[in-house]
């Protein structure tokens, strides 16, 4: 349950997904997928083999120690869910898997490609006795891919399909760098995608149907230019530090601050009023002295209409200009600490933003304004802790966390006695 | 074949990636997305129309090769808002959409006279979707971003980098393609809950705050044991966390800025990959256990880039497949989109049909849909391409009045 420091009134709306069922079988690549769900009021159920899902046990824990329950890994990614454990290895077991997803909207798995078809569990099978199901497969590859058999994780997910090869430092003989777990929470992105889009079909058209999403496929499609530079004008981006990589280089734009953390400068001062708030900052902070190219501030302030800009490095006076805007931001940056520089950036109208940890970003008087500090009850340990909040604020079906991640087999009982009694809360919403 | 949302009708104002990403999800499954572009500033709100890369170097405003892949599938007009004509004709397509979507900075829609309570008195049920970098409340709601900008400020940045030197960050928007993808699940999410209760409703989604949703197990990290990501040694983005994996990274192979990624999970992995190596450091008890393996990983990482280094990135990546390990080369974008043939199977890269550039490549979906799959079959609409069409189907304009319109500045 939420208990937010941020309480809002949520008592008397539901989530948009209230009454919809998700089962989702247990694999890393998809547990943020049933997540996004969970929050949005869906009743997922969490569906782990006898022993449980390996990712119980990643860390970090509770208080660094190992055990039970103690992975904040699956805290983060489990919240909202109900768990309980089904061994689709027996055929008692597969039955009883049977009758729950004759109760279930979708079914969200990431098995390897050919495992729930030698099972008698694929979507030929199950929509036989459940025709309105939405079966989401995700895969390396995609369903009819052999090489989705292969043996995979984020990072080899993530080299076969584009990004890292955009990320990285302008020195090449630095490895390009992978965003972590970045590859699975974009397999994730479009399985939620799907799931959705799938729903409204359904509302309308009363069936459900198979919807087959390839992890690499998804990354191919989230690499922005490197992509369409090829399929466009087939020329290869190359990687450069801390900004988009480019068929030719760019100028950089991480700066460092006095308080060595980074800013990033995005796209200089470029209109009169911009020049004009710019050499207003240098002379609060005492700093006009030491830079003489100053002067150029005040004549881009001044200057009459939008600037040319393709006048740079060819007109002496737009050139001297531009020239100060840039030498007086790197000035400011070396004399202040990197908020510091990006709020004044930004009130110079500059679209300026400070590289934070995530926790200083998490901590930022901003997301704390806006409730994104979120506290989730842990009954059995008595505590509450913080947890990171929305993606989006849907006023009329908030965003929640109705739970904390389910123990093993915690709601065993409690599910396997609603099919049973067919007492479902999706019957109940019919 | 059916579409699955060919129900829906879209007001779209957005622009960029951050926006048109969202709906171009839409459109590719028959959603009608009908952008609304402003004729006097030729659309140039959204600097990807006229921009690189270019086809055959043919430049101009219809010819942005970003804008078309960004925005195929959709129906493109002109509305010029200075003029109360534009304002009206803007309304009567209130009237008949289900969504409203923009990503401006706050504000512009409501300097407009559209903002949320008076499209609701347009049409009580309407969707509305504004996506702009720090949503509309708070601080910094007035602050400008675009997805570098959105990555530093969330951590992205920062998680994406090598110990001891400045971050590396993202070679592009992560956070625009994520943020649309936001974008379109917050639309359909509103759409489910009004057909479920006929009540329309506003989603305001801040790019940062969805960003900052991606760095889970390590804000709880930070909010349980007070462990900063800001700490000696980190971050060491190639590595892996969670879980613990050794050896885990992208090693430098023979070839022009070739390389490989490599990861072993469990003993099993390590077995193989040591046996395919077969040099003697494999066999060293300093590296027998992952607790050892990962207390020497500086000194792992460079036998392992030695090894890599005498060999061809997908020699090492058939050695190593078929010895079972997680591999991969690095693919580069000529390799992954025209070599690879796994993306063309898949149907990744479908050509539209684009009135000025011809016919072109863009990004596909990544899913297969049994029933009601997507197309992408247009190219993205040329500046007020489809004025006629929709003004005619939707609002029953004559072609005369269209032309007047269109003399008047209105469209």
């Amino acid at each position: 349950m939420t208990s937010s420091p941020e309480t809002h009134d949520d008592t008397k709306s539901v989530g948009a997904l209230d009454g919809v069922r998700v089962v989702e079988l247990a694999r890393a690549p998809i547990a943020w997928a049933g997540k996004l769900l969970a929050d949005m009021g869906a009743d997922v159920i969490l569906v782990e083999p006898p022993g449980g899902d390996p990712s119980r046990d990643y860390p970090p824990y509770l208080d660094d120690q190992p055990g039970e329950n103690r992975s904040l890994y699956w805290w983060h990614y489990h919240t909202s869910k109900r768990g309980i454990v089904v061994d689709l290895d027996d055929s008692g077991d597969r039955d009883r898997f049977f009758s729950l997803v004759a109760t279930a909207d979708v079914l969200l798995e990431a098995e390897p490609r050919t495992r729930l078809g030698a099972l008698g569990l694929d979507y030929d099978d199950l929509q036989a006795i459940r025709p309105e199901l939405i079966h989401v497969a995700v895969t390396p590859y995609g369903r009819h891919d052999p090489k989705s058999d292969l043996p995979f994780t984020d990072l080899t997910i993530m080299a076969a399909s584009g990004p890292p090869w955009s990320c990285g430092y302008d020195d090449h003989s630095l490895p390009p760098i992978r965003g972590p777990m970045q590859g699975y929470h974009t397999a994730s992105h479009f399985a939620v995608l799907s799931v959705l889009t799938a729903l409204l079909h359904r509302d309308i058209a009363g069936r459900g149907q198979f919807v087959d999403v390839s992890m690499t496929a998804a990354n191919n499609v989230t690499t922005e230019s490197a992509s369409y530079t090829w399929l466009v004008a087939q020329r290869t981006v190359q990687r450069q530090t801390g900004r988009h990589a480019s068929v030719s280089p760019s100028r950089e734009t991480q700066q460092l601050c006095a308080d060595g953390r980074y800013a990033n400068t995005g796209v200089p001062p470029r209109r009169p009023h911009e020049f004009a708030a710019l050499d207003k900052w240098l002379k609060e902070l005492g700093l006009d002295a030491e830079l003489p190219e100053a002067v150029f501030l005040a004549m881009g302030a001044n200057w009459e209409g939008p600037f040319d800009l393709a006048k740079i490095g060819r007109d002496d006076a737009v050139t001297a200009i531009f020239g100060a805007g840039r030498d007086a931001l790197k000035l400011i940056a070396s004399r202040v600490s990197a908020q510091a520089f990006f709020l004044g950036c930004q009130r110079t109208g500059l679209a300026v933003g400070v590289v934070n940890a995530p926790e200083e970003a998490f901590e930022d008087p901003h997301f704390k304004a806006r409730g994104f500090q979120v506290g989730v009850v842990h009954d059995d340990l008595r505590r509450t802790v913080v947890y990171p909040g929305a993606p989006y604020a849907l006023k009329a079906s908030p965003w929640a966390i109705s739970r904390r991640a389910p123990r093993l087999g915690e709601h065993d009982a409690e599910v396997f006695d609603e099919i049973e009694g067919r007492c479902s809360p999706l019957d109940d919403a019919r | 074949m059916a579409e699955a949302l060919s129900a829906f009708r879209v007001c779209d104002f957005t622009g960029q990636l951050a926006g048109a990403g969202a709906t171009k999800w839409l459109a590719s499954f028959g959603a009608e997305v009908i952008r609304i572009e402003d004729p006097v500033r030729q659309g140039r709100w959204d600097i990807l129309r006229g921009s690189p890369p270019f086809m055959d170097e043919r430049r101009g405003i219809n010819l942005g090769g970003a804008f078309n892949n960004h925005n195929a599938g959709k129906y493109g007009i002109t509305l010029n808002l200075r003029t109360a004509k534009a304002k009206r004709i803007l309304e009567q397509l209130i009237e008949v959409s289900d969504v409203v979507s923009e990503n401006f900075a706050k504000g512009v829609m409501e300097r407009w006279g559209f903002g949320y309570e008076r499209l609701r008195e347009i049409k009580p049920d309407i969707i509305y979707v504004s996506n702009c970098g720090f949503g509309h409340s708070g601080p910094y709601s007035d602050f400008k971003t675009w997805g570098p900008i959105v990555q530093a400020v969330s951590g992205l940045t920062f998680t994406s980098g090598l110990p001891g030197r400045e971050p590396a960050g993202w070679g592009y928007s992560y956070m625009d393609h994520t943020g649309a993808y936001f974008m379109a699940m917050a639309i359909l999410l509103a759409l489910v809950h009004r057909q479920r209760t006929g009540e329309g409703q506003w989603v305001d989604l801040a790019c940062t705050e969805a960003a900052l949703t991606l760095h889970g197990p390590a804000l709880l990290d930070w909010t349980v044991n007070g462990r900063p990501t800001r700490r000696d040694g980190q971050p060491h983005a190639n590595r892996s966390q969670w879980p613990p994996m050794a050896p885990h990274g992208i090693y430098p192979c023979r070839g022009d800025d070739d390389w490989v990624a490599i990861a072993c999970r469990d003993p099993d992995d390590w077995g193989h990959f040591a046996e395919v190596v077969g040099e003697s450091w494999c066999r060293e008890p300093a590296y027998a256990s992952l607790a050892s393996r990962l207390a020497a990983q500086d000194e792992l990482d460079q036998l392992v880039g030695a090894w890599t280094v005498r060999r061809g990135k997908f020699d090492v990546e058939t050695l190593l497949r078929e010895a079972g390990v997680p591999v991969s080369a690095v693919m580069k974008p000529e390799e992954r989109i025209d070599l690879d043939a796994s993306t063309g199977d898949f149907g990744l890269w479908p050509s539209v049909a684009h009135p000025e550039m011809g016919d072109v490549r863009v990004d596909g979906q990544p899913v297969h849909f049994s029933e009601t799959n997507w197309r992408i079959a247009r190219g993205g609409p040329c500046l007020g391409e489809h004025n006629a069409e929709v003004l005619t189907r939707l609002l029953g304009l004559g072609e005369e009045e269209i032309a007047r319109l269109e003399e008047e500045g209105v469209l």
